[in-house]
């Protein structure tokens, strides 16, 4: 792939704390390399900016390969930027053209609070988490794998649920800011394993309503999240959360 | 929203066919007939009190949906990704029901009030086919009716897979299929309501 030095102008969302009100400042970023990563070229910003005594773009980030799902980016009114199927760290450089103003905000709900400039609030997903996505068992030795007869179908559709790493883009991308793709592929990540079956029902009547008091607004089925999804989990997921619910809500 | 939205789909389709029976251009005999059929008839009185209960149960749900989403995102983006990620019609549900409320009131005015007064105030019989054909040759009724039939079309070509969806039906062996009779549906109906003003404007029935 040709290398090039690119020159941007990057207007970032700035804000000091949770309480403070934020606003846009605009950056210059030059000679960035068209191989770096998004946030390598924020880690060249923010070193320039450290040197110059300012205080650095809180961002947050950790590794860097595409599966802790931390950094949070809205880029271009994209959630994790132009890119399908990728999350800020995995998008390159070589995304944007010489000259281009990127403009860079924070995840954007009424559930996900800005703590510091692009860095925000997801806790209330791991509330969600909590609140029955897990599997009780009791102690003692695992069994042995092969004693659970599994569809390699339905343990690869658990799979593709189970790759959703709760980086939270299918909030920011929705425009109701709606959890439900996250709720629905960890509802689904079990609900399809015969280990998830004792507390199938439980699992998404409190998963759900923890997810109504946590803030997040109602699926419209626009289907923007799916777009966003670095790890394209798929909507079917959303249908079977709302079969989940219903049959539940209907027998329980 | 998808149950409701349902119901009035169903009811589109009754609507839309007794309607299209102008088409046989005999002067609205068999389009009065059945119309009269229907609201001379008791099943049909009560059904028309569950479409209303559907319908306003239906604005209802949307408007709270709209209120409550809406509040859900206190500080909007700067930069927004268009139709890069999901179709306009899709985000814009609530402003093409809120224009096809619109266009129910001006529509409800023009032909259910009078057919309602006729039925149950005066006792007369209403020519309804005539009526369609006065109302009709205003210029200005024919443009407000194309544009909530077009208002319609997206409405429904979102709302017939989405209630889908929401119902919890979703699998990869019927999703195309589902998608394309919702597409279907939505073109007959609307291309049949749209025919109607159009028909009796420019006189193509007599």
């Amino acid at each position: 792939m040709e290398h090039k030095e690119i020159n941007l102008k990057l207007k970032v969302w700035r804000q000091a704390s949770a309480t403070s009100a934020g606003a846009f400042q605009t950056y210059e970023a030059n000679n960035i390399s068209t191989e770096m990563s998004f946030l390598e070229m924020f880690d060249v910003l923010n070193e320039r900016l450290i040197n110059e005594g300012k205080d650095p773009i809180a961002f947050d980030h950790d590794c860097r390969e595409g599966i802790c799902g931390m950094c949070s980016m809205h880029i271009n009114g994209r959630a994790h930027g132009p890119w399908d199927g990728t999350t800020t760290c995995q998008l390159h450089m070589r995304a944007f053209t010489d000259g281009q103003t990127i403009t860079v905000e924070p995840w954007r709900a009424q559930a996900f609070p800005v703590l510091k400039d692009l860095t925000v609030d997801r806790s209330a997903l791991d509330r969600i988490q909590q609140a029955g996505g897990y599997v009780s068992v009791n102690t003692g030795n695992a069994q042995d794998g092969n004693s659970l007869p599994i569809d390699k179908e339905l343990a690869d559709a658990s799979f593709d649920a189970a790759m959703c790493i709760g980086c939270g883009a299918c909030v920011a991308a929705c425009k109701n800011s709606s959890a439900m793709l996250f709720t629905s592929a960890k509802v689904s990540q079990y609900a399809l394993l015969p280990q998830g079956q004792a507390e199938r029902k439980t699992r998404v009547l409190n998963m759900v309503a923890q997810m109504d008091k946590e803030g997040f607004g109602a699926c419209t089925n626009t289907g923007a999240c799916e777009a966003e999804c670095p790890k394209e989990i798929s909507i079917s997921n959303i249908a079977r959360l709302n079969r989940e619910y219903l049959n539940a809500q209907l027998s329980l | 929203m998808a149950l409701t939205g349902f119901s009035l789909m169903l009811f589109l389709i009754v609507h839309a066919t007794v309607n299209g029976m102008i088409f046989f251009n005999d002067n609205g005999e068999t389009f009065n007939f059945y119309a009269h059929f229907l609201s001379h008839n008791w099943l049909m009185r009560l059904a028309e009190v569950g479409l209303f209960v559907g319908l306003i149960l239906h604005m209802i749900q949307g408007l709270m949906l709209w209120a409550q989403n809406n509040a859900k995102r206190p500080v909007k983006y700067a930069v927004n990704p268009g139709n890069a990620t999901s179709k306009w019609y899709s985000r814009s549900m609530g402003l093409l029901g809120s224009l096809l409320l619109i266009f129910l009131v001006i529509h409800l005015s023009h032909f259910w009030i009078d057919t309602k007064a006729a039925l149950y105030v005066t006792g007369q019989e209403e020519n309804l086919y005539l009526q369609m054909k006065e109302v009709f040759q205003h210029l200005w009724i024919v443009i407000v009716y194309e544009v909530g039939v077009i208002a319609l079309c997206w409405h429904l070509i979102h709302g017939f897979s989405s209630a889908f969806q929401t119902m919890g039906v979703n699998s990869p062996k019927y999703n195309p299929m589902i998608k394309s009779a919702g597409n279907v549906y939505s073109i007959i109906i609307c291309l049949a309501f749209a025919m109607m003003p159009l028909a009796f404007f420019f006189g193509w029935i007599q």
